[in-house]
């Protein structure tokens, strides 16, 4: 979805200049945050900033928000100019998720997550295994039993390119069934939607996407969500089976979190993060939120820090047994 | 059904929706207009403001933003050769030789009622069929979209000129050659990007676009200028503002125009597809279908050239919301945005949209109505003004039209690279100009290339290497059948003509 996203989108400069609405309140806690969104307008990432903006301006937790976007080179023209102009960057906070883990894995952009300062991560999404609603899936066994027969004959489809998250979630999954992740059988789409129609036409038998944008359409009755990679069943989908309780400790989260230059004190760190964990007490981020169907995922500072590590540490694996690492 | 259409008919004609469809398509042609910023800046720019306001009325606005930007964007490709979205590229090949002639009055109005006929036309279409639709966008397959690009390409004679056709086909092999630069979309490995982060994501088409119509054309016209014709140009910018379209060329679009609109539609359904897609096609296939002399008039300024690709593009951005409303399937960057808006304010598009929310569904496609309406009532009083800007001397409105480019791509990546790319395009597209190669071509072996590439590398992963894909499915089949066929047959005639032409000899000599 994002690569789709950062591919067309104009845009920006009239919404950066709209966005730049200033509420004088007199109690916020920081006086401005600046936003750089990697991608174009109205895709994951731009809406992740732009709804975080909205309810620290609402909740009177900051006074100033702006919104910049910049994209290019998946991601990496913004971290360079993270890094570059870190000097005059004292209140910029930059969007970003699982890919920059990735990317900066497969070297589509030099730097990685320790050259910038994580600030926190704030939502997360979990993969999803779907399949179409006459699917003759019932359940996550039957695709393992299928996939056991043939694997050539599961063939799953994703939204993105061969070695990106769609691809590393299902190779996981399989996995984690003790397969060869080589063998599975991945069909790179150039966005969801398209890849969610190829499932719909009865093209591919599976999808491997986030669980955010399947849940509606899956209450809806279009399509049947066969297993998640979260640890353990989740409040916004009670009914919908993880990958753990069948055995498989298969477990991923698609986090989504904000990034400052490098040098940031860790004052400044700190009252980042004083802001967002109010943020996350507020009526309004709850809305926003579920508007979103995001879920609440919040690591600070190290902690964020840590997990990062330990999913480039997951990421490579897989990567490497897939043969897109050396 | 019935109880929905009217329940959509009675949000529609609420005094606020018919508000936010004036307003919405108001702001659209306006930003439509500026080149470079099309209906996903315009539909950007309204999100803020939607969250305002309740999801009919949101939606009416976005619709109503989207095909009044598309419409917009054709009026700086006739104008001044430089697109403002990429749908209204194709407009451009035969939209700015008009105004060049002298006719940029009729050929706005044109566009214009090009637009109504393809706006109207598809939202009929919606209202009757939109729920039945849903299946025939889900009909398509990965090797179907293959086979249909092949069609497009086939028609590459429909943008080269007489005698050109080998040229038109280099152009279109470097047009395809183009759209392999990047990272690439099945395996995620950089291609021909030479290590330049710029690189990564490809050339943009509007890049492309505006780099080789609208400042390879002011570049050229600045090389070689062409004789002082002042009077001449006189008398012909006194003629701009007449918008009038006679009977006869009244008669000679109208079947052109309902054509394209029902293809562009079409088109527009299929989420793999979409707008430019559309233009491209039914500018091919008009070509194809034109009596003999009409057909040399296409790149030279043709209505019939002006008003297929117009007509499509608005039945086409009307037909995208079919797959966008019932199935919850976005085909296009637009329509993606649009998804998110709608599920911000807790509605899923889908299967159910129409049940749970018949009156969001009918309203936002009733509002389609009005819609072209207004940009009707808007836009033809607005021509003559509008027209006048071509009367702007040369030594002005040359640099205007750089400044406007320039901008243009600029405000699509904020990247300053693609500022330079553009120019070093413009360099080479005027030495190909020089050396009479089309570049229409380019731009669509281009539009094409990624998608063919794309949907052929997944059809050969799906059928594990085999090419039966190919002929085991017949809506595969038909449009090879159909490509092989346009590509054939003009060769066919070519030999029979000239063996009747001998025959007719030898009859000659036995007389």
């Amino acid at each position: 979805m994002l690569k789709q996203f950062r591919k067309r989108v104009a845009s920006s400069l009239i919404v950066a200049s709209i966005a730049t609405l200033s509420s004088a309140a007199w109690a916020a806690d920081l006086e401005k945050i600046h936003f750089i969104v990697p991608g174009g307008a109205g895709g994951g990432w731009d809406m992740t900033a732009r709804g975080t903006g909205d309810v620290l301006m609402k909740a009177d937790l900051v006074n100033k928000v702006s919104y910049q976007n910049l994209s290019g080179g998946g991601g990496g023209k913004a971290i360079a100019h993270m890094i570059e102009t870190a000097a005059r960057q004292q209140d910029t906070l930059m969007v970003n998720s699982t890919p920059i883990v990735i990317r900066s894995l497969t070297g589509i952009f030099p730097q990685s997550f320790r050259d910038l300062t994580p600030v926190a991560t704030t939502i997360a999404d979990y993969g999803a295994i779907v399949v179409a609603a006459d699917s003759k899936f019932e359940n996550w066994s039957q695709v393992v039993a299928a996939f056991k027969e043939n694997p050539r004959k599961v063939k799953i489809a994703g939204g993105s390119a061969r070695g990106s998250m769609d691809h590393l979630i299902a190779a996981a999954a399989f996995k984690g069934e003790g397969f060869d992740a080589r063998k599975v059988r991945y069909i790179a789409y150039d966005a969801g939607g398209k890849a969610m129609a190829a499932v719909l036409s009865g093209e591919t038998p599976l999808l491997s996407t986030g669980l955010g944008e399947v849940l509606e359409m899956s209450k809806s009755g279009q399509v049947r969500i066969l297993a998640i990679t979260a640890p353990e069943r989740l409040a916004a989908a009670p009914n919908v089976p993880t990958l753990t309780e069948m055995g498989n400790n298969t477990v991923f989260a698609n986090w989504r979190g904000f990034f400052a230059s490098p040098g940031i004190s860790d004052a400044k760190v700190a009252e980042w993060n004083k802001v967002l964990s109010k943020m996350y007490k507020t009526d309004q981020w709850a809305t926003v939120r579920d508007r979103n169907g995001w879920i609440d995922n919040y690591r600070a500072d190290k902690d964020f820090y840590a997990f990062l590590e330990q999913q480039e540490e997951q990421m490579g694996a897989l990567m490497r047994e897939l043969g897109f690492l050396k | 059904m019935l109880d929905g259409i009217l329940a959509g008919l009675s949000t529609a004609i609420m005094p606020t929706n018919l508000m936010m469809v004036m307003v919405g398509c108001f702001v659209g042609t306006f930003i439509g207009m500026l080149p470079g910023l099309g209906p996903i800046s315009a539909i950007a720019l309204m999100i803020p403001i939607t969250y305002g306001l309740d999801p009919s009325s949101g939606m009416i606005l976005m619709a109503g933003v989207y095909y009044g930007a598309i419409f917009g964007g054709s009026t700086s490709s006739i104008l001044i050769n430089a697109p403002g979205c990429s749908s209204t590229v194709v407009t451009a090949f035969d939209g700015y030789p008009l105004a060049k002639k002298g006719q940029a009055g009729k050929a706005l109005a044109l566009a214009a009622y090009a637009s109504f006929t393809g706006g109207t036309l598809s939202a009929i279409m919606l209202l009757i069929a939109a729920p039945a639709l849903a299946r025939v966008s889900l009909s398509f397959q990965s090797s179907d979209y293959f086979a249909l690009m092949l069609v497009g390409l086939s028609a590459v004679a429909a943008f080269a000129g007489k005698g050109q056709v080998l040229k038109a086909w280099m152009m279109t092999i470097f047009g395809l050659m183009l759209s392999t630069v990047g990272i690439d979309k099945g395996i995620g490995v950089e291609r021909f990007t030479f290590g330049l982060t710029d690189l990564m994501d490809g050339f943009s088409f509007l890049l492309l676009a505006m780099a080789t119509f609208a400042l390879g054309e002011i570049l050229f016209s600045i090389l070689k200028p062409e004789p002082d014709t002042s009077a001449e140009e006189n008398s012909a910018l006194s003629e701009i503002g007449s918008m009038k379209v006679t009977k006869e060329e009244f008669k000679e679009v109208a079947p052109v125009a309902i054509r394209s609109s029902i293809l562009g539609f079409f088109v527009g359904v299929l989420p793999g597809a979409g707008a430019t897609i559309a233009a491209f096609l039914s500018y091919g296939l008009e070509r194809n279908l034109a009596p003999k002399d009409k057909r040399d008039e296409f790149g030279k300024g043709s209505i019939r050239g002006l008003v297929a690709p117009e007509a499509a593009n608005n039945a086409a951005s009307s037909g995208s919301f079919v797959p966008l409303l019932t199935l919850g399937i976005p085909g296009s960057g637009t329509t993606a945005i649009m998804l998110g808006a709608m599920i911000s304010y807790g509605i899923q598009p889908g299967p159910r949209l129409f049940v749970d929310n018949p009156e969001i569904f009918w309203s936002v496609i009733i509002s389609m109505y009005f819609g072209n309406l207004v940009l009707m009532v808007l836009n033809l009083p607005l021509i003559p003004y509008i027209a006048k800007l071509l009367a702007v001397p040369r030594t002005v409105l040359l640099p205007m039209i750089i400044f406007f480019s320039i901008t243009g791509v600029y405000l699509v990546s904020f990247n300053t690279v693609d500022v330079f790319i553009m120019i070093l395009v413009a360099v080479i597209a005027i030495f190909l100009r020089l050396a009479t190669f089309p570049l229409a071509p380019l731009l669509l072996g281009f539009i094409l290339g990624g998608l063919m590439e794309e949907n052929l590398r997944r059809s050969l992963m799906i059928s594990d290497g085999e090419l039966s894909f190919l002929w085991e499915r017949p809506i595969t089949l038909t449009f090879t059948v159909i490509s092989a066929l346009v590509l054939i047959t003009p060769l066919l005639l070519t030999a029979f003509n000239r063996r009747r032409v001998k025959k007719s000899e030898f009859v000659d000599d036995c007389d």
